[in-house]
């Protein structure tokens, strides 16, 4: 089980509170979780990665333990602490703006 | 009993205000969608009941929302908005080719007989259609794959398709409008597109008969008349009346001729109304004063509409989705300006009050005749 860490806009998005929880299947990567996360809340596709290239939207970043994990590959394993739930998966809205 | 749902797009939400037939007494609910950029609501003239919002934001793109219950309750559908085959090149500011590329939905424009369906124009310039009530959008491609395309070019705004005339008295007619590449007309229902801009003259384009390039803001017809139609070009107000075959400037009298929006009276078809603008590189009205103009004889003799309008140190905008008309018997006239204000007169237009005062700047208005 995959703990996710969403912005406030997309857990409103979602009528989510808090934390999301999700199955990946596989290795546990940027793609698996992000697949997951899509196919159990289909109103997200398209607000983390463009839906057809999927391409991280330029103001989103992803963290995890303490660690950028942006512009790593979408198929490169997640920390360990994250594929076993100790630690959640950070899906962040750049602070940007006025 | 009769009403109205009066629906406001904002930078920070949309609301939903009705109101009985008098239209004194208002019930305002929102923000829905709080936070996002609302560019554009609009409910189904087949059932009222149905209404989409165009809701994005920079950080998570676009969303397509959804209620079937008058503007209570929402649902996000379908925002795959994908060009079909190649997407070629635009014109950039600096006059570079530059691949097209989506940005957002601007306008949302239902079927007049379908609740199911409904036509979004999106930038950069593009049709889309979905017939499932929004749940999948198809591009209607030979619109932006026209021959003209390459040399189309953004407005300050971005490359906006935001008009979408659609015609009951001839279903396979489509009008479009794109800023800045002008009007485009289709004959067969969004099959093939051509060029409807003869006889607009814009300030910077060297050739006098470009079929290309205008930045027109907003177009608007009477269903009774369907081969006359109004446009509010950047600078000119504009009428045509064989169907955008050509046009004839009716600015006249007007203090600004540049200014978004202008509609319609719904039952005069020759009483338009325009929010005259200083100047595009101002984008305050002229003298501080918030004033509409009406014309009854379908342009060149204007009157300034101000009772009940801030007469002094007014310095908002109002875009070109923000006006509205109702269709009941005193009509009712409706906008929203940059400042968070919408006001509304329900005598047309001879006298206005404030809707809401304190919203955020306004993108869009549009209304409903609940009967």
């Amino acid at each position: 089980m995959i703990r996710v860490v969403l912005p406030a806009h997309l857990r409103n998005l979602a009528r989510v509170d808090g934390e999301l929880r999700v199955d990946v299947a596989g290795p546990t990567t940027q793609q698996s979780v992000l697949d997951a996360l899509e196919a159990g809340y289909p109103m997200l596709r398209g607000t983390i990665r463009d839906q057809v290239t999927h391409k991280r939207r330029a103001f989103i970043r992803f963290y995890a333990c303490e660690e950028d994990l942006s512009n790593e590959a979408p198929d490169a394993p997640l920390p360990e602490a994250v594929a076993t739930g100790k630690e959640p998966f950070l899906v962040v809205g750049a602070i940007a703006g006025g | 009993m009769s009403g109205v749902r009066v629906l406001v797009g904002t930078h920070k939400g949309a609301f939903v205000m009705t109101s009985d037939a008098k239209r004194k007494q208002w019930d305002i609910s929102g923000p829905h969608f709080t936070g996002w950029d609302i560019y554009h609501v609009k409910g189904s003239p087949a059932d009222p009941n149905r209404i989409y919002a165009a809701q994005n934001t920079g950080w998570f793109g676009q969303i397509i929302q959804r209620s079937d219950d008058g503007g209570k309750t929402w649902n996000p559908v379908g925002n795959k908005f994908a060009y079909e085959g190649a997407t070629g090149t635009h014109l950039w500011y600096d006059g570079t080719p530059r691949p097209w590329e989506f940005k957002r939905v601007w306008h949302l424009e239902p079927s007049l007989t379908d609740p199911d369906t409904v036509y979004a124009g999106v930038e950069d310039a593009a049709l889309f259609r979905s017939t499932d009530a929004g749940q999948n959008w198809e591009e209607l491609p030979s619109l932006r794959q026209h021959a003209t395309a390459p040399n189309w070019a953004p407005g300050a705004g971005g490359m906006c398709l935001h008009t979408i005339l659609l015609d009951k008295n001839h279903p396979e007619r489509i009008f479009i409008a794109i800023s800045s590449a002008g009007v485009f007309k289709s004959e067969d229902a969004g099959k093939t597109w051509r060029p409807a801009n003869k006889g607009l003259h814009s300030e910077g384009i060297p050739d006098p008969n470009a079929e290309v390039g205008h930045c027109v803001h907003r177009i608007a017809m009477h269903p009774s008349r369907p081969d006359t139609l109004f446009m509010q070009k950047h600078w000119d107000v504009m009428r045509s009346d064989d169907a955008g075959e050509s046009w004839r400037e009716v600015s006249d009298n007007l203090p600004s001729d540049f200014g978004f929006p202008i509609d319609v009276h719904p039952h005069e078809p020759e009483t338009i109304y325009v929010v005259p603008i200083k100047s595009d590189s101002e984008h305050v009205p002229p003298d501080g004063k918030l004033r509409v103009y009406r014309s009854r004889t379908g342009g060149n003799e204007w009157e300034a509409l101000t009772n009940g309008l801030p007469q002094s140190n007014c310095f908002v905008n109002v875009l070109r989705d923000a006006m509205a008309v109702d269709s009941l018997e005193s009509p009712g006239i409706y906008f929203g300006t940059t400042g968070g204000q919408v006001y509304g007169s329900a005598d047309a237009g001879d006298s206005w009050a404030p809707i809401v005062r304190d919203l955020p700047a306004v993108y869009s208005v549009e209304v409903q005749t609940l009967r």
